[in-house]
């Protein structure tokens, strides 16, 4: 039953720290997404969970055991590399049979699974064609059913769509995690791409320079990210900055640029504390009229984006700061350009976080 | 014009057809005129009196039994090369210590010192009281003779192997042994049956290497074969008696069955798989264990220091005890023999410096042609083989042709001039070997993509093809380099006022009593002394420079 924990553990190269005293516990038969910008240490963790590498510190657990001394090949994990690293001197199929033969399992044997992860990932024909003879497609595949054939029960994958283009990637995110679930599979799938970790993870950790900033499920990440990083990395924001000007029973007041006060449900901050507001654009309502109370702010429309699904509207207040509402495009009236609008910010929408130590535009870079 | 502008000028000029072909054949034009003609004129000129020998049974024996004994050296000695070769390469690749860079450049020093000077080092060393037979108690451990010859010929190709097979490891993407790795295989499997095949272009170019070079040594050679005589001595040996008919016949059948044997590895290089299909998985992991890799790795470290590196460096270890005698004084001041040698030392690292930069320059259309085909298959595999030939050519047969051809028939040229070539075709060979061995290896799939996405030749050539190859490339120019300056037979035969050092040198070392100048064996020692140690910080420095990034 494979799980995979992980004890505060560190690796660096040189001066870097690429992992960075990283703790996390995935479930059996969880399929498991690392996700953060590139750079960020995902390839790294991944590249420890196999054993490829040695922590400098720090333990890893598979199935409750200590596998920090143990090799690779005895860790029984299958790896689909960010390049597929089908080898190149091999057909498709004694790339698929590798696992089995070098394991000694006998010719009859790994024919028999060698089929059944070739039929898994719908791959039948052109067995005999040598790797750069494929599609990217096909290689993905090639490399999924070769990490399948050598029995592992927990799947390792670097990006294992990056490769491909947009109209594949999109379906072959879904069969991945089909097969992973029918198999009775534990994955950890690495992306940086937020929509994809969203569509087919049962839980994501979003990493940053080293470090993990949050696990949950998508819909957690997405309603109550910890973080402000995280709110912005899973979905979109709006960001404004402000002063706790008031703590009152229910609720405190922020003051923002150009003395407007906004209410806020969070009473865990202190007085004069500077924070930053979070609104997502789709919970950022526009309406026509004039600000009249607390998280009402007067407002024109700059831009418009027409999205297909949604509009598009960028907004700048009057206190010059710039906001984004988003609005379906078929259920609602459209606006104009020019027009002059009222944005709300609905109280419980809002999202407050301490202003970071090293400003605002650091703390969200994806570098 | 700033660089992008020059980027951008030759890639327009990259992409028209006329300028390919036109980069080819002068590529082409090139090799044959100053690289593979000259080496062979003399065999063209005095093709008639190859018949000669037939009227000497006797003579013909002897010819052939040279032959013979050429090629068991060489195969022997290639083969040994590689299989012990390799593990260094690897030790130097894969090793996590930094000390292991030093270790690379050491490969080189047999390829530094001069030939002759390697010749007499090894003498001394194997077979006199002065060098390891002293710890044996005996006058002579190993006689000049068959024996030392094949020790000579492997530690003069060692270096070109290890060479060789560092650029491939290098230049070896790991991801395929990793993935073979998680799929199960102990590291002795994931090498013998992913790594090996992958860098098989590479083995095969090191063997290819190893063999010419032993087929065509002469110099140091007849230092310590004693009675033993193969084919270069034999060709040395008519020579002397201005036997023409005899040299060119066996000069002429050595490449020739050198290039067919090169031919037929070539067209079977491809088809032969190396077997990776069973797999014994308890016995390779037992092999795989910290406890023989260690072993391997210090076998290989004293085979390296034993055979290698003493022996061909001995010659200057008195060396260290011309430090207190008048020696050091005069060498610096440049009293007697000295006089010369300083003079020597520079025009020996700039012609190796020059060597280097033509030969990168003009090899690298050769080596794309043969790697990737561009002319054709049947093109590539035929220069494949002819770029082998000028390292075939035993060097005093080369040493004949190039002066005919230079000297007779370019007399007007200044001697520094027909140098230069010698040196050019002597070492051509060895930068494009590694090179298309090297370009073979990146898969085309990437120069395809690039050019999809609308890369021009050129920009495909700087973005694509250099970076996966530098270390390569930069093995090649050191191959060029350290065979350059260490080159003698064929360097003596092409020039009367210019003195390399290692003509020098050969002057300075006694033959059959005493030597040309009136050398003493302080000075022969001290004169290695420097410049081994000279070429060794040079190579140092650019190895520092531009191998700045050891893969991690
Ligand atoms: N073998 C290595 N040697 C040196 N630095 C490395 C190595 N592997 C990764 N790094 C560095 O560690 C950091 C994290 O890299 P990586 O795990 O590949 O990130 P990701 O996969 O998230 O893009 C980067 O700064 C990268 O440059
Ligand atoms: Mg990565």
């Amino acid at each position: 039953m494979p799980e995979v924990e992980i004890r505060n553990v560190t690796k660096r190269f040189g001066d870097i720290i690429a992992v960075d005293n990283v703790s996390l516990h995935v479930h059996d038969r969880e399929y498991f997404a690392l996700l953060g910008p590139s750079g960020c240490g995902k390839t790294t963790l991944l590249r420890l969970i196999a054993g490829l590498i040695k922590p400098d510190e720090g333990e890893i657990y598979i199935d409750g055991k200590l596998v920090n001394d143990v090799p690779p090949e005895d860790r029984g994990v299958g790896f689909v590399f960010q390049t597929f690293a089908l080898f190149p001197h091999m057909n498709v199929w004694d790339n698929v049979t590798y696992g089995p033969r070098v394991k000694g399992w006998g010719e009859e044997k790994a024919a028999r699974i060698a089929h059944e992860a070739l039929e898994m990932v719908l791959l039948h024909e052109r067995l005999d064609a040598y790797p750069n003879e494929l599609s990217g497609g096909m290689m993905q595949r090639v490399a999924v059913a070769r990490a399948l054939c050598a029995g592992a029960k927990l799947l390792l994958l670097d990006e294992p769509l990056g490769q491909l283009d947009a109209k594949v990637r999109n379906q072959l995110r879904y069969e991945i995690r089909r097969m992973a679930k029918d198999l009775g599979l534990t994955a950890i799938h690495v992306t940086h791409d937020q929509a994809e970790a969203m569509a087919i993870s049962d839980r994501i950790a979003v990493m940053r320079k080293g470090k993990i900033l949050q696990v949950g499920t998508p819909q957690e990440l997405y309603i109550k990210p910890k973080h402000i990083f995280v709110a912005n990395f899973i979905g979109e924001a709006n960001f404004l900055e402000g002063y706790v000007k008031e703590i009152k029973k229910n609720h405190s007041i922020v003051e923002i640029r150009g003395g407007i006060r906004i209410k806020i449900a969070d009473k865990t901050f202190k007085r004069g504390e500077r924070v930053v507001l979070a609104v997502r654009p789709e919970t950022t309502i526009i309406e026509i009229g004039k600000a009249r109370e607390n998280n009402y702010i007067n407002g024109k429309i700059e831009r418009l984006r027409f999205e297909g699904t949604n509009v598009r509207y960028e907004i700048r207040l009057e206190n010059e700061d710039e906001i984004v509402a988003i609005r379906p495009s078929m259920t609602e009236e459209w606006l104009d350009v020019g027009e002059k609008v009222v944005v709300h910010l609905p109280m419980n929408k809002i999202y407050v976080f301490p202003y970071p130590s090293k400003g605002l535009r650091e703390e969200l870079s994806v570098e | 014009m700033d660089k992008n502008e020059i980027y951008k000028t030759l890639d327009k000029l990259s992409s028209k057809k006329s300028i390919k072909y036109a980069v080819y054949l002068s590529s082409i034009v090139v090799f044959i005129a100053i690289i593979l003609l000259p080496p062979i004129i003399g065999i063209i000129l005095k093709w008639n009196l190859m018949g000669q020998i037939f009227e000497q049974p006797q003579l013909l024996d002897r010819a052939l039994n040279a032959v013979y004994a050429s090629f068991g050296v060489a195969f022997l000695v290639s083969t040994i090369d590689v299989l012990t070769g390799l593990p260094f390469a690897w030790l130097i690749t894969r090793g996590k210590y930094r000390i292991l860079g030093v270790l690379d450049t050491l490969a080189d020093m047999p390829f530094i010192v001069p030939t002759t000077a390697l010749g007499y080092s090894l003498m001394l060393f194997w077979s006199t009281p002065q060098g390891v037979s002293q710890l044996f108690n005996t006058e002579s451990l190993v006689s000049p003779g068959w024996l030392l010859v094949i020790l000579l010929h492997f530690v003069f190709s060692y270096p070109v192997v290890v060479r060789v097979l560092v650029g491939a490891l290098m230049d070896y993407r790991m991801e395929y042994e990793e993935a073979a790795r998680t799929l199960g295989a102990a590291p002795f499997t994931a090498d013998r049956t992913v790594t090996l095949p992958i860098i098989k272009s590479s083995i095969i170019a090191a063997f290819t290497l190893a063999f010419a070079r032993s087929i065509s040594e002469t110099g140091a050679t007849m230092m310590v074969a004693g009675t033993f005589e193969n084919g270069a001595i034999f060709i040395k040996n008519m020579k002397l008696q201005n036997n023409y008919g005899p040299m060119v016949f066996v000069s002429f059948v050595l490449i020739a069955i050198s290039a067919t044997i090169f031919a037929v590895i070539r067209i079977l290089g491809t088809k032969f798989k190396l077997p990776i299909r069973r797999v014994w998985p308890n016995a390779e992991r037992k092999l795989s264990s910290k406890g023989i890799a260690n072993f391997r790795n210090t076998i290989s470290i004293i085979i390296f220091f034993s055979l290698v590196i003493i022996p061909s460096i001995f010659v200057a270890f008195p060396a260290v005890s011309a430090v207190f005698t008048d020696t050091l004084m005069d060498a610096f001041a440049g009293r007697r023999v000295w006089a010369d040698f300083w003079q020597s030392i520079g025009l020996s690292y700039g012609v190796g410096a020059l060597a280097t930069v033509i030969n990168v320059i003009i090899g690298l259309p050769m080596a794309v042609l043969i790697a990737r085909k561009t002319l054709g298959r049947s093109t590539a595999n035929i220069f494949d083989i002819l770029t082998d030939i000028p390292i075939i050519i035993p060097s005093t047969a080369l040493g004949a042709s190039l002066s005919i051809f230079w000297k007779e028939s370019f007399a007007f040229l200044p001697e520094i001039w027909p140098l230069i070539f010698a040196h050019l075709a002597i070492t051509y060979p060895y930068y494009v070997k590694s090179m298309a061995a090297a370009i073979q290896r990146i898969s085309i799939e990437y120069e395809e993509a690039a050019r999809t996405l609308g890369a021009r030749p050129f920009t495909v050539f700087r973005t694509i093809i250099f970076p996966l190859t530098k270390y390569s490339l930069f093995a090649g120019a050191i191959m060029i380099f350290t065979r350059s300056v260490s080159e003698t037979g064929a360097t003596v035969a092409v020039v009367e006022q210019l003195r390399t050092a290692p003509v020098l040198l050969v002057k300075w070392i006694p033959k059959n009593g005493a030597p040309e100048l009136p050398a003493t064996s302080l000075d022969v020692a001290l004169g290695c002394g420097f410049l081994i140690v000279l070429s060794f910080v040079i190579l140092l420095i650019l190895r520092l420079v531009v191998g700045g990034e050891r893969k991690g």
